[in-house]
């Protein structure tokens, strides 16, 4: 790769990001709909929903929502730019819980009853795959000697031979905040109705169009976490992380959704016992 | 279909029904399905009427919902439309003589397409909602457009007048 400006090479991924996160949304639609005997929405959709929301009206139920929508954002976007730049990996997943939790926040802020059991849901999420991300954090530690996201690089030794049942706990957390099918109780994908629109209910217009272009830096920023698995060969890594979207796509259509107890109860047994595993291997 | 016709490219739906039999419903739920495949054309299906942008209304109205169906169409932010799906929303359908029945969905809320049939056709709900899609095209670049035809009452209820 040519060695960019950071200033540029910032500018450029706050450009680029949505537009993969959308085309990736776009993808996995099309993916859904043929796999369910569909035609399916042109893979460009996304973009069409996300410039029509923007158009309309907007209607607000208060301040605080509004800025919690942005804050969402804000973070989000800071998240992946400390992904990219390989910084700290402690301050990144920081940074990440707080995207989450202003989600939350602004969820809580109204009074409607689902967006706040959409909210209380959001967190259980969250205590659910925080403890498989911080061990995956520790892992990479354990692996380059270095808290630094972009450690890897220096070693050029692909984390995915040291972390392999790391990464299948990984998985399920991308599962989990790509709101796929057997995790998405706190709100859901459009076809798939749940709380109603759960969190998202009381963000209409333009501030739900927000929150999907945040969705859609987010969507881009997992991609990115599962490449830094094989980071040291672009290709490979671009293969992991296209082969393991296309695996939630399949597992969204296969699974039905399951309680948040259930989904609390299978993270800190199935998904912790294969984390803590991995990092064990590391003092045998 | 003609390639000029300015089609708005994501119409969101909201389903509601007033007073169905629910074999419109049934019918609406079928456009849903891959013989029919709404989503093709961008189409989704939500359940919040806040995400929305077209209202769909089966059953006709009464004393009761009227109110209810006046709220959900305030909550669906500008630009929208509405369509009534079957005879129900339209005119009141076989329902039109009972004493608690207003009428159509017209009395209550401006409607843009009315659909006909009982039960309507799946295919003739998506020719519906896609002249639906047209009309919140234009309603998007010229917001100055009239709205379609304000409620009228036609027909005095027997009882009480609704408050609205
Ligand atoms: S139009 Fe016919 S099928 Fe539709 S709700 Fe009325 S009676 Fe039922």
């Amino acid at each position: 790769m040519i060695p960019l400006n950071p200033a540029i090479e910032i500018a450029l991924l706050i450009v680029l990001a949505p537009l993969i996160g959308a085309l990736l949304a776009g993808m996995d639609r099309k993916l859904t709909a043929r796999a369910q005997g569909r035609i399916g929405p042109p893979i460009l959709q996304p973009f069409f929903d996300t410039v029509k929301l923007l158009r309309k009206s907007p209607i607000v139920v208060n301040r605080m929502q509004i800025m919690y929508a942005y804050l969402h954002l804000a973070f989000m976007i800071l998240a992946l730019v400390l992904l990219v730049r390989g910084q700290d990996s402690l301050m990144f997943l920081f940074i990440f819980a707080f995207s989450t939790l202003s989600l939350v926040l602004g969820g809580m802020c109204v009074r409607s009853p689902y967006s706040r059991i959409g909210s209380q849901r959001e967190i259980m999420l969250m205590v659910a795959y925080e403890p498989i991300l911080i061990l995956l954090m520790i892992g990479l530690y354990l692996a380059n000697g270095s808290f630094l996201l972009g450690a890897t690089l220096a070693t050029g030794k692909p984390l995915l031979l040291s972390l392999p049942l790391l990464f299948i706990a990984f998985l399920v957390v991308v599962a989990i905040k790509l709101q796929k099918s057997p995790f998405d109780i706190a709100t859901s994908h459009h076809a798939h109705q749940e709380l109603v629109k759960g969190l998202t209910i009381e963000y209409s217009g333009p501030y739900l169009a927000i929150l999907e272009i945040a969705h859609f830096y987010e969507t881009t920023l997992l991609f990115f976490l599962i490449m830094m698995f094989w980071v040291t060969n672009l290709w490979i890594a671009l293969a992991l992380a296209c082969a393991s979207f296309f695996l939630m796509t399949v597992v969204d259509n296969a699974f039905a959704r399951l309680t948040s107890i259930w989904t609390f109860r299978f993270m800190w047994t199935g998904a912790l016992l294969l984390a803590l595993t991995n990092i064990l291997w590391f003092y045998l | 279909m003609t390639a000029i016709r300015k089609v708005s490219k994501s119409p969101w739906v909201v389903h509601f029904n007033c007073n169905s039999c629910n074999g419109c419903d049934i019918e609406f739920l079928a456009c849903l399905t891959p013989i029919y495949d709404l989503e093709r054309f961008g189409i989704l299906h939500v359940g919040n009427p806040k995400h929305a942008d077209v209202l769909v209304v089966t059953g006709s109205v009464n004393h009761r919902n009227a109110r209810v169906l006046k709220n959900v169409y305030d909550q669906i932010p500008d630009p929208k439309v509405v369509v009534a799906l079957g005879v129900c929303a339209s005119t009141g359908g076989v329902f039109a003589d009972g004493y608690n029945v207003l009428g159509g969905i017209d009395k209550v809320i401006p409607v843009d397409v009315f659909v006909p049939g009982c039960a309507a056709r799946p295919e003739a709900m998506i020719d519906g909602i896609l002249k639906a899609a047209e009309i919140l095209e234009t309603k998007r670049r010229h917001p100055e457009t009239l709205p379609a035809g304000q409620p009228v009452i036609t027909r005095t209820p027997t009882a009480a007048a609704p408050a609205v």
